[in-house]
């Protein structure tokens, strides 16, 4: 037993405050307001307020907080990816999250576990070898293992899949990890609320007010707001603020589905990936396995569940684990994923001025949650995209200076 | 000690057929029919599982699957639902989560740790200093989950059904019967399904004891039997309601997924529990689950009890009660006005007291404490949930019915994408806007009358015939009102808390008032921060007291707080029997049995099954020997490969020159019939996605192959296109009619040359001609292509003739030497003449200009396919491009692997490599590499980092390679 938790039995009171203020009614203007009240948009206010002491923020979010995205993902991080630019990235959102529980003051669960991404095939152990040169080059801990190294790691995997699909091999990346996606959200709200940002929840932006080019306010459900920055951090809702402000972007939404099982004694310590059976699974300190399987084919802008998500998904899973046949799904759920056409984020400014986006996160965003914040909040204060993110600018699409992240994300999140 | 009683009237279990079983070590007895709880509670056994966090005793509670008090293990299968099901001979039993047993269980004490286990304790702890998180963690994931585990459970192969029918309704109780009934009539088919064991609904044990519901029950069950038009599935519940109405029903043998018309969701209620300490008691059960026990089971659920009610249903439970013996010893009614004067004298005259405007303080637990010896009783003052322990009585029993209101059983209408409202009369949330083709019947619809629930099933059925285009008389229904069944707000406060809203997650009033002081404060947040509802039976015992009790906080009407969202499934559904079959579908060539007797190494080729090189039986080669073999027998002399796989679509219309001048790269509009091209596909952002070639068979009709990884994709682009684009255009997919194969070598002609009266000569056929005509007697398609050698001939045949044309030619090459070639082969001819691989050699951003087929785009074309953004890249400086090159001769060191990275000299990364291979023809080792385009000239030397961080020289050098032996003379 802790001795953190001797006051709550030792209190009459209950001896906690809360994370955030409810707060109501927005002021007449900001220094900055950011729309989404998401991982990314706390996060962004927090740092605005840590490291440049911009507290006169606002967070508008038109559910609460966490409810989109943040709450929805199988809660991966890792930074194995395929371009320098992009495991250079998340290598940076990995080291944050390390420490983070640490600087929110809240336990976010951040547990390192190690993480498969296993090949069936010939080609897909080749996609494992180029993240592995690439990551090594970086300095990321990703090396190609054999079938011997995933069973001693996890040895209810059947490595033939039933005979459907033997895997020959793996790209083991050490540092990957789960964290409980919840609490990030909360604390960052916790701590940026702390510093002086208000958070509006139920707080729906209608509109964004742009003269000659310029960010001048904000249209809310709770009326009008100035400000000169505005940043989008949106997720699959992005096509509707950046329609507000007459900007293209390539962004399609396309629904990403998951679900969980009941809860079962652990027994899975790893995150296994499986590009080749469309399935990812790791089992969470409530003992349920968290699963999902890649984005569904088509646009769709809802968050409904589908049948055949659930059975394309189970049917691969009983490959891997053929003793998993009697255990029971109980819940599943979808997400809205921005997607780009080379699944790399959209950050940084844009055509109008005081208009900031944070988007493109597809499947990808709640690993980059820290490191997605504390760039935008630099973008935001100093009105320029550090280096960091630059090889994510918008612009990129018309430049055709691509940053291609398929070959490692597409099912990979 | 047995609690079993005389035989019911309707009862469930089949005394003919006694089992016995074994829980926790102890022989019990039970009936088929039983289920495993029944069986258990008969027995006198009241401690069924131990609570998920606390480790508290739990006995029933809702009896119906709506909680997970008892979770049990057979040893092979884990977490079964003993409330529901079935028990069977010599069973052995454990309940799940426990360390020693449910009653000795060493983790009991945690229990007594609760007050410092406050909501989210795990938020606020454990993390400081960080490098703790792991011991922590580790103590943490040992305590969490229920059941094992059982690593060698077999896989289970459930095949799906479908089913289609013009209305489905879910729920066979009065409503859903009569609902059922009234739509086949209409001649509707209908197909009803009951997640119990036996049809009924409530009837089944609520007025169970009244002759005429009872006969109206039996009537209805016998109607529905009767018609032809009703599929009755019992034992089966609706999982979950998808778009456009598919709903798959889950049985134990596997799930059907119904395709219906309309659907009528008569789901009927989850009772509440009235919320005080130690409400979790064994013992202490939901009065449904008291009916259940006595009427289906023919069990007395205790000797002496109390009943605490806030509705007419907990008096109708206490007579049911005093029938079977149950000394019940007072009605405690939260409601201050009481029941309606004719049931409240009933009750009297059964010798109960009634204690109006009363609630349930506290439950006192037995020594033990597994169990209940009494309550205590205070005034309860409804609009501060405060009892008034000043004016205490205790009552003492062995066990507790609770009925204080009803939950509606909506996810399919919320799944649905129905808006819920709240009626205030009768405290419930009821649909109040139904999406099309949805209809709602039965108290699941605010509907509790027993009469007026009939009626609402056959409104419900005659609006679904009405929707589905029959001519049906709607009438003006209005339903008889009832008392009001749902108490707003039956909580009891209480400073010592263990008043339990969420029995799954061990979620105490406090909780929820500790959240929100946290700031938690509405559902969804409120949800996730305590956890209620996320337990395995997903809130369907809690989710409505916690909303209640967040209203109460907020000072909101409840409507204004909202539900959270219900998702599927309704109950955990088996992910083996979602998975079904599980299909794996492989295709095989006309060739396959051939490959395969030929000692053809099988790989997976996508769909296709193809050989990776062949080393018969007794011949001893090793896979790369066979390569080397096979790649030299095509260059000295011939060899044949299967290229079946290859995606073969056939393009015909006015428009089909048009059409591929639109939909690839080069031009094919002004191409000589009976020649073929190289058609590349590029996507949108000019990236290469498919080569083929492309030839013209007549003016209007086109013979196009893809890569055999792209014929799905690529025929369903051109598909696309086509309707895009309005042309007028056919398309026929023959991947699968047509076997393929290509002879190649120099003595490749005269193989063919035996078999065919087509002119193969040069003269009679350059290279990539194309001629129709019959080969080993069939029809056939020959092409003269150039991919693996200078000389080879494709040769189309239908899939029924593959097998005789490929053994014909190779019986034509015995002579010349003919040997089959497999893909490894394949690949390191493709390597030595030049050819790269799209998506081997290339990758999701590759365009023309850096795979070095310029050649084969005519950017003067008005359109195609990815030309806007070639015209923006043909702008810009190239970063990378695609060459081959040659390791230097007699390389003897560590090889560099596909993917190594060429690496520049201020060590950063300037490329990698996408093929190399050893050729054994050329003696050098050879490949394909991106690099910078300064360093793709022939000559340029960059280098190439090795898995071991070596550094290997390799040189740039013009394809094909064999200009590396004429400079060495040979």
């Amino acid at each position: 037993m802790p001795l953190g938790l001797l006051k709550y039995g030792l209190s009459k009171e209950h001896p906690a405050p809360r994370f955030f203020r409810d707060c109501t009614q927005p002021k007449k203007s900001y220094d900055a307001v950011i729309i989404g009240g998401g991982g990314h948009g706390l996060a962004a206010a927090y740092y605005l307020a840590k490291d440049y002491g911009i507290t006169n923020v606002a967070v508008l979010e038109k559910g609460y907080i966490g409810g989109g995205n943040t709450g929805r993902n199988t809660t991966i991080v890792r930074s194995n990816y395929l371009t320098p630019e992009g495991v250079n990235f998340y290598d940076a959102s990995v080291k944050m999250y390390e420490d983070l529980s640490e600087e929110l003051d809240l336990n976010l669960f951040y547990s390192t576990r190690g993480h498969f991404t296993l090949a069936h095939t010939e080609s897909a152990m080749r996609t494992m070898r180029w993240r592995a040169e690439v990551n090594k080059h970086v300095g990321v801990d990703s090396r190609v293992v054999g079938p011997d190294e995933i069973s001693e790691a996890c040895p209810q995997l059947d490595i033939q899949c039933s005979g459907q699909a033997p895997i020959l091999g793996a790209l083991y990346h050490a540092p990957g990890s789960v964290a409980r996606h919840d609490a990030v959200a909360w604390g960052y709200a916790k701590e940026a609320d702390r510093m002086g940002v208000e958070i509006f929840q139920m707080t729906e932006v209608t509109g964004i007010d742009v003269k000659s080019g310029k960010v001048v306010g904000v249209n809310t459900s709770k009326g009008y707001i100035e400000t000169n920055r505005v940043l989008s951090a949106v997720a699959g809702f992005t096509p509707r603020i950046t329609d507000m402000v007459d900007i293209e972007t390539p962004i399609v939404i396309h629904p990403l589905q998951a679900c969980v099982s009941e809860p079962m004694k652990p027994w899975l310590d790893t995150i296994l990936v499986s590009g080749s059976l469309h399935v990812y699974v790791s089992q969470s300190s409530r003992g349920e396995l968290v699963m999902g399987s890649s984005l569904d084919p088509y646009e769709v802008h809802s968050t409904r569940s589908s049948l055949d998500f659930v059975e394309g998904l189970t049917s691969h899973i009983v490959d891997m684990f053929p003793f998993l046949s009697n255990v029971k799904v109980v819940r599943q759920w979808a997400g809205m994923a921005d997607l780009t056409p080379d699944f790399a984020p959209v950050m940084g400014k844009t055509p109008v001025e005081g208009f900031y986006l944070d988007a493109g996160w597809g499947t990808w965003g709640f690993k980059a949650t820290p490191i997605s914040g504390k760039t935008m909040a630099e973008t935001i204060a100093r009105d320029a995209a550090p280096d960091l993110i630059q090889p994510f600018r918008l612009s990129r699409f018309e430049d055709y200076e691509l940053t291609g992240e398929k070959g490692a994300a597409s099912v990979g999140h | 000690m047995t609690s079993r009683i005389a035989k019911k009237r309707g009862e469930w279990i089949n005394r003919d057929k006694p089992l016995t079983f074994e829980y926790e070590g102890q022989q019990v007895q039970g009936y088929e029919g039983d289920t495993i709880s029944s069986a258990l509670w008969a027995n006198g056994i009241r401690v069924l599982g131990r609570s998920f966090k606390y480790h508290r005793a739990r006995g029933l509670l809702s009896f119906a699957n709506h909680d997970v008090n008892a979770l049990m293990t057979d040893g092979e299968d884990t977490n079964i639902r003993a409330d529901v099901w079935p028990v069977r001979h010599d069973m052995k039993l454990k309940a799940v989560n426990t360390d020693g047993g449910v009653i000795k269980d060493k983790n009991k004490y945690i229990d007594y740790l609760s007050p410092f286990l406050p909501v989210g304790f795990y938020y606020k702890t454990f993390y400081k200093p960080k490098r703790l998180f792991p011991f922590w963690e580790d103590k943490i994931r040992k305590a969490a989950g229920l059941g094992e585990v059982n690593f060698n459970y077999p896989r289970h192969i459930r095949p799906k059904r479908h089913a289609h029918c013009d209305v489905l309704v879910v729920g066979a109780g009065v409503s859903g019967l009569s609902a059922a009934l009234t739509a086949a009539a209409e001649g509707l088919s209908v197909i009803l399904v009951d997640e119990n064991s036996q049809a009924g609904g409530s009837l089944s044990y609520d007025y169970a004891g009244d002759q005429t519901s009872a006969d109206m029950l039996n009537t209805l069950l016998s109607e529905v039997e009767a018609n032809s038009n009703i599929k009755l599935i019992t034992d089966a519940y609706a999982g979950g309601y998808y778009t456009d109405h598919l709903v798959p029903i889950v049985e134990k043998s596997g799930i059907t997924k119904v395709r219906a018309q309309s659907v009528i969701v008569a789901t009927g209620v989850f009772e509440q529990p009235p919320v005080f300490r130690y409400n979790d008691l064994p013992g202490i059960m939901l009065g449904s689950a008291a009916q259940r026990l006595v009427h289906r089971y023919a069990v007395k659920p205790f000797e002496k009890g109390v009943v605490v009610t806030a509705n007419d249903h907990g008096y109708r439970t206490a007579l049911d009660l005093v029938s079977v013996g149950v000394e019940v010893v007072a009605v405690i009614d939260m409601r201050s006005s009481g029941a309606g004067q004719e049931l409240t004298q009933k009750v009297k005259d059964s010798g109960i007291s009634v204690h109006k405007g009363s609630c349930i303080y506290e439950a006192v637990p037995t020594g033990d404490k597994l169990g209940v010896k009494e309550v205590v009783v205070c005034p309860y003052n409804e609009a501060t949930a405060e009892a008034d322990t000043s004016r205490s009585v205790r009552l003492s029993c062995d066990g507790v019915a609770m009925s204080a209101g009803w939950a509606p059983a909506a996810a399919l209408l919320y799944q649905a994408g129905t808006k819920m409202g709240y009626d205030y009369d009768i405290e419930q949330f009821v649909p109040a806007q139904l999406p099309e083709g949805v209809f709602a019947a039965g108290k699941v619809n605010g509907v509790f009358d027993l009469k007026s629930r009939q009626h609402d099933g056959r409104r419900a059925a005659s609006e679904a015939a009405s929707y589905l285009g029959k001519s049906v008389q709607l009438e003006n229904f209005k339903p008889v009102s009832v008392t009001r069944p749902s108490h707003p707000y039956p909580i009891v406060n209480h400073p010592k808390g263990k008043n339990f809203v969420d029995f799954d997650e061990d979620i105490q009033v406090k909780d929820f008032i500790n959240a929100a002081k946290e700031g938690f404060d509405n559902i969804e947040l409120m949800k996730r921060f305590t956890t209620v509802g996320m337990g395995p039976s997903q809130g369907k015992h809690s989710n409505m007291n916690a909303i209640r009790i967040l209203a109460r906080i907020r000072q909101l009407p409840v409507e204004k707080i909202g539900t959270t969202t219900a998702r599927p499934f309704f109950h955990p559904t088996p992910i083996g029997h979602l998975g079904g079959r599980g299909f794996h579908p492989h295709r095989y060539t006309a060739m396959h049995q051939w490959h395969v007797d030929h000692g053809g190494e099988m790989m997976e080729a996508g769909v296709w099954m193809r050989p990776a090189y062949y080393a018969p039986a007794g011949s001893g080669l090793t896979a790369s020997e066979a390569v080397q073999q096979e790649t030299q027998n095509v260059r000295h002399s011939v060899g044949m490969i299967d290229g079946s796989t290859l995606g073969k679509i056939e393009v015909f219309g006015s428009d089909a020159g048009a059409f591929l001048e639109r939909f690839y790269t080069g031009k094919f509009a002004d191409q000589k019939i009976g020649s073929s091209r190289i058609a590349m596909l590029l996507d949108e952002a000019g990236v290469v996605s498919d080569d083929g070639v492309a030839v013209r068979m007549a003016e209007d009709q086109f013979y196009v192959s893809t890569n055999s990884s792209n014929a799905a994709t690529v025929y369903r682009e051109m598909q696309r296109n086509v309707q895009l684009w309005k042309m007028q255009v056919t398309l026929v997919n023959l991947t699968g009619a047509m076997a393929a194969m290509t002879v190649a070598g120099p003595k490749s002609r005269e193989v063919v040359a035996a078999l065919t009266e087509i002119d193969v000569s040069e003269s009679g056929m350059r290279k990539g001609a194309f001629r129709s005509g019959k080969v080993a007697g069939v029809d056939a398609r020959v092409m003269r292509v150039s991919f693996v050698a200078e000389l080879a001939f494709e040769i189309h045949v239908p899939y029924k003739a593959g097998l005789h044309v490929w053994k014909a030619l190779m019986e034509a090459g015995k002579s010349a030497g003919i040997r089959p070639f497999g893909t490894d082969a394949q690949r390191l001819l493709r390597l030595e003449m030049g050819h790269h691989l799209v998506s081997h050699d290339t990758d999701g951003l590759t365009n023309p200009f850096e795979a070095h087929s310029e050649s084969l785009v005519a950017m003067d074309k008005p359109f195609f396919i990815g030309q806007r953004s070639l015209k923006i890249l043909e702008k810009k400086p190239l970063n990378k491009k695609l060459t081959t090159f040659v390791l230097d001769p007699g390389f003897n060191g560590e090889l560099p692997n596909e993917c190594n990275l060429v690496i520049d000299g201020a060590s950063q990364i300037a490329g990698r490599v996408t093929s190399i291979s050893y050729s054994g023809y050329l003696d050098r080792h050879i490949g394909f590499a991106f690099v910078p385009p300064e360093q793709s000239h022939d000559g340029a030397r960059f280098q190439i980092r090795t898995d071991s961080g070596a550094m290997v020289p390799a040189t740039a050098c013009k394809a094909p390679f064999f200009h590396l032996l004429e400079s060495r003379g040979e």
